[in-house]
This record gives C-alpha cells, sequence and structure tokens, in this order.
C-alpha cells in the first residue's frame, strides 16, 4: 500500500469546536467583588483573559482635592475595606513626610500593633475564601470566626468594624481603652493552635494543593514587570518587603522589632518545621506558593503584635494629635509606600500651599496585581480562573478607588 | 546611587533633553523632554549602574487654577509622573514629563507622550487610567482605553476644568 493512496470518503472524526466568549462577573462569587472577566474559550481552554474593571469607581481622587488632608482618611478606608488600617497609615504616614510630622513612641508602637492585627484578618480572609473558590467551605468559617475576633478588638478600639479611621495624620484617633491589651493577648494565645488546624484543612488539603499547586504560575522577572507586589510578588521568591525595604521614612517605623521577610530564597522558606512542608508538586510562583505566604505571614504578623504589645506598654501616654483641618500644607510633592496586606500601596500629595491637596493619587496594590492576570491564565482551564484570582487576593474597592 | 549621581548620569548621556531636575524636593524629580521619555525610560532600566526595573506609578497632575482672584506662578499645564526604583539597588527617582494642557492649544486635543508600556508592563494599565482621568494620549501604547469610567465617557475627570454632567444614560447626576 503506496503512501500516495488518497482515502476516498474521508471520515471527519474530530468534533468541531468554536472560540465562544464568556462573560465571568460582574456579579460573580468568585470575582470577589465587581469584576468582569471576558474570556475566550475553546472548549474548557481559556485562550484569552480581558479584565474590565471600573465598577466600583467612587471618584476618590477626585473627592481628594476638595478636602483638608485629614478628611480623606474615611476614603482611604473605603480602598480596601478588608485592611481599612493599613490605608489609614499609608496616607497619614504620606501627609506626615510632607509635613515632617512626628508622631510620638506610643503612637509609633500602637499603630504597629493594629496594623499587624489587621494584616492577619486581611490573610485570614484570603486564606478562608481561597479554600472557598476551591470548593472547601468549612475553613472559611474557621477563618471568620477568627476574624471576628480580631474585628471584635477594633471595634473596641474605635468603634467601626470595618471603616476606622483609627490612624490618622499626626497620630491616632484615641488611645486603647483600659483592658483591651489583656483582651488582645488572649486573643493570640486562643489563635495559635486555629493556625495549625487551618495548616490541617488548608494548606495540606489534597484536593486544595492538586487544585492550586502549579497553577498560574508567575516568574520573579513577570512579577516585577507587571510592578506585583506584596505576597504575590514574594510568593515568586523574590525576598522583598517595604517594612524592611521601603522609604526611611516607613521603615523606621519597624526599628527595633524583629522579623523575617517571608519568601522561598535558596529552596527553603524561614521558618521552624513546625508548618506543612512545600508538596512536591507546587512550582515556585504557582497559586499555593501564593497562599502559604500569607499564611506565614499571619505567624510573622502575630510575632510583630506580641512585640508591639510589649513596647507599647513601656511608653509614656501620648499619641499624637491628629492635624488640625485649617492647617496649611508646605508646597511641594511627595509620594510614599508602604507595606500593606495586599501588596504595596503607595500614596502622593501634591501640595500648593493651601490647607487642601491640589492632587491626591492613590496606587493600588490590587490594580497591579490584577494586571498579571491575563498572563497567568493564557491557556489554563476555566476551573482554575477563581484559583488563580483567588490566590491573587485583590479587592476591588482598592482598584476600583 | 544618590539622586545628583543619577542624574549626572542622565545629564551626560542625554544632554539638553534632561530639561530640569530639582535634588532639594523631599523626592528628587528631573524633568525630561516629552519626545525623549521612552528612551531615558530604556536607559534607566537597562544601564548596570541604574537598573530602575520597578515603575511604581504614573500620575498625571493638572495645573490650572480655576479661581482667578489667586495669584499663582506658573502657566496652566499638565504633568505626568513617573515614580521609579531599582530592586537591585534600592534607589528611588522621579521623572517628570510637562505637556502643554491641550496639544497646539485645542480644546479637546489631548496632549500626546510616548508610552514606556514597552519597557514596563505596569505602565500599561497606569498609562490607561492616566489617559482616562488625566486625558494624556499615550503614542504607541497597545490598547488604551479607559480603564476606571465607562467606555463612551466624555471628558477627563482629574482635569480642574472637568464639568460634572448632569445627566448619562437616564441616570441623573445632581
Amino acid at each position: 500500500m503506496g503512501l500516495e493512496r488518497v482515502d476516498p470518503e474521508p471520515v471527519e472524526c474530530d468534533v468541531r469546536t468554536d472560540e465562544i466568549l464568556v462573560n465571568m462577573g460582574p456579579q460573580h462569587p468568585s470575582t470577589h467583588g465587581v469584576l468582569r472577566l471576558v474570556l475566550r474559550t475553546d472548549g474548557e481552554v481559556v485562550l484569552e483573559v480581558t479584565p474590565h474593571v471600573g465598577y466600583l469607581h467612587r471618584c476618590a481622587e477626585k473627592i481628594g482635592e476638595n478636602l483638608a488632608a485629614r478628611q480623606w482618611i474615611p476614603y482611604t478606608d473605603r480602598m480596601d475595606y478588608l485592611a481599612g488600617m493599613n490605608m489609614n497609615l499609608g496616607w497619614a504616614l504620606t501627609v506626615e513626610k510632607l509635613l515632617k510630622l512626628e508622631v510620638p513612641e506610643r503612637a509609633r508602637h500602637l499603630r504597629v500593633l493594629i496594623v499587624e492585627l489587621n494584616r492577619i484578618a486581611s490573610h485570614l480572609m484570603a486564606a478562608g475564601s481561597f479554600g472557598l473558590d476551591l470548593g472547601s467551605f468549612t475553613p472559611f468559617m474557621y477563618c471568620f470566626r477568627e476574624r471576628e475576633k480580631i474585628l471584635d478588638l477594633f471595634e473596641l478600639a474605635c468603634g467601626a468594624r470595618l471603616t476606622y479611621s483609627y490612624i490618622t495624620v499626626g497620630g491616632l484617633m484615641a488611645d486603647l481603652p483600659p483592658g483591651w491589651l489583656p483582651k488582645c493577648e488572649a486573643f493570640l494565645k486562643d489563635f495559635e493552635p486555629v493556625i495549625d488546624e487551618l495548616h490541617a484543612v488548608l494548606t495540606s488539603n489534597a484536593i486544595l494543593i492538586r487544585r492550586s499547586a502549579a497553577v498560574g504560575v508567575l516568574s520573579p522577572e513577570m512579577a516585577i514587570d507587571y510592578g506585583c507586589t506584596g505576597p504575590v510578588l514574594r510568593g515568586s521568591g523574590v525576598a522583598w518587603d517595604l517594612r524592611r525595604h521601603g522609604d526611611p521614612w516607613y521603615t523606621r517605623m519597624y526599628d527595633g522589632y524583629r522579623f523575617e521577610v517571608i519568601a522561598q530564597t535558596a529552596g527553603h522558606y524561614p521558618q521552624d518545621r513546625k508548618y506543612p512542608p512545600v508538596p512536591a508538586v507546587a512550582v515556585l510562583g504557582d497559586s499555593w506558593h501564593r497562599f502559604y505566604v500569607r499564611m506565614l505571614e499571619v505567624v510573622q504578623s502575630m510575632g510583630l503584635v506580641r512585640q508591639a504589645l510589649e513596647r507599647y506598654g513601656r511608653c509614656p501616654a501620648g499619641i499624637g494629635e491628629p492635624l488640625r483641618l485649617t492647617q496649611k500644607l508646605p508646597k511641594g510633592e511627595v509620594y510614599l509606600e508602604t507595606e500593606a496586606t495586599k501588596g504595596q500601596m503607595g500614596f502622593m500629595v501634591v501640595s500648593d500651599g493651601s490647607a487642601i491637596p491640589w492632587r491626591v493619587r492613590a496606587r493600588s496594590s490590587s490594580f497591579c496585581n490584577l494586571s498579571v492576570l491575563p498572563e497567568l491564565c493564557r491557556g489554563c482551564l476555566i476551573g482554575d480562573i477563581p484559583a488563580i484570582l483567588g490566590s491573587l487576593d485583590i479587592v476591588l474597592g482598592e482598584i476600583d478607588r | 546611587m544618590e539622586f545628583a549621581a543619577i542624574l549626572a548620569k542622565l545629564t551626560g548621556q542625554f544632554g539638553p533633553r534632561i530639561t530640569g531636575s530639582n535634588a532639594e524636593a523631599i523626592d528628587p524629580w528631573a524633568e525630561v523632554a516629552p519626545e525623549a521619555l521612552a528612551e531615558v525610560c530604556g536607559f534607566l532600566r537597562d544601564e548596570p549602574e541604574l537598573r530602575f526595573n520597578f515603575l511604581h506609578c504614573i500620575s498625571g497632575v493638572d495645573y490650572l487654577h480655576t479661581d482667578p482672584k489667586k495669584k499663582v506662578d506658573w502657566q496652566p499645564h499638565l504633568e505626568v509622573m513617573y515614580h521609579l526604583s531599582s530592586m537591585v539597588h534600592g534607589h528611588r527617582l522621579v521623572l517628570k514629563v510637562v505637556l502643554p494642557r491641550w496639544r497646539d492649544n485645542v480644546q479637546g486635543q489631548l496632549p500626546e507622550v510616548p508610552t514606556v508600556s514597552g519597557v514596563w508592563k505596569t505602565a500599561n494599565w497606569h498609562e490607561r487610567e492616566v489617559y482616562d482621568l488625566s486625558g494624556v494620549f499615550f503614542r504607541g501604547h497597545p490598547d488604551l482605553r479607559r480603564i476606571l469610567c465607562p467606555e463612551d465617557w466624555a471628558g477627563h475627570p482629574l482635569r480642574k476644568d472637568y464639568v460634572m454632567p448632569l445627566e448619562y444614560h437616564g441616570i441623573r447626576g445632581r
């Protein structure tokens, strides 16, 4: 039988598939808010993802041009509403950098205490909803239960559970109420064993590993190119944390604090062997690693909270005076980035010398982290998108501002 | 590297196309001629001693006084600011580009600046945002669409002379 022979009756045996466009969101629960993804799919395979943002745009920057610097604090709360304290801190430090305004020692330690507590709450939410995206409901409730306790502590301190406006330009709005420190210590004591539970139900869970390991691998070069920061960048093995490497105006807040930057460098994480090992199927920079970095940062933040509790207790009274609304800002431009829970949150203030800033700018960490999504999703399965998106841990309030 | 050394390197390479600088500012900045921007940014990223591999933020600032009673010492203009840093060497830099508010002084013609999205991918979405809110056209951008406002929105909200629309698709604005 010669090769040149042509089959007289060709049989079509492959199933024809067409590319279709699928709208994911803006009301899809796994998009963590109002994000619309337009997927171009071929069967189960995603060829292209186009994120559409802006559904939650509230003109925060325009509003900032019409308010005194301290009046913008509540608007920062509503950016990353899962970590309002960190947002308040970013804006407060930026304006203080322009004013060259120092806060008392007690305020410094109280700020560290409160933002690191908020980091735990935010990372718990990220870990819980990551599990929820991948189909496990129970860990989400475990995380929420612990997060509630932190919110209770915040409610005692400032009266609000989500939009705090507690840290303000010039210091803090109020000192901690009597009896707060023992409550916080009790929380830390109760929370310690829960971390092991979470590792048992999430980190070493076979389904979670299968769904997230080697999914959405982000190389360190691409992460830097796209401006990814925070756990997304550190999950790719870049040991970069602004609490260590940032502007001196910010890093001196952490002067004297002991902590290690959580990233896998030279093949291992800076951890004692208490936590589950990295599974063999995981690849550095995948969704599992981004999740794991957050889990380790919860422990890191607990250490920082403990140190801050001790230092705060030793400081004399005085947590600074909130800036007067009529206080004129010096002429100039200042930009400052802080390590918020989702990544590096930057604020800029341009002042023409009056009390109301000429221009305010918020550089959102989630905005840059989301912009890498089309790269991560190219060629993946539709079912992998919630895993990748969940591991990026975005907050739409911060992206859209 | 200190700011003075970075600036010396830049002026050595680009001469008069580095049009100004301020070392006394809290965040020292260098001003670049708009047409040289992409070239300067490529140099900043690739030069071994500089290695500015991280673009933090692009912001548009509109300078236009709407209050005639207030005296100011500048002419109306638009600035685009680029905040860069090097994760390799740990230094920082702010680049500024000064643009007219409208190209050829024709209302509605957006001023142009070359895109840097080929240098840092971060710029892709940030330039879309600056285009959307501040009204700057980034020449050569692969996908210059509005990002935060709806696609059919009129005007650029962070311009100082922007007027809030009274109605949008049947939704009353006031």
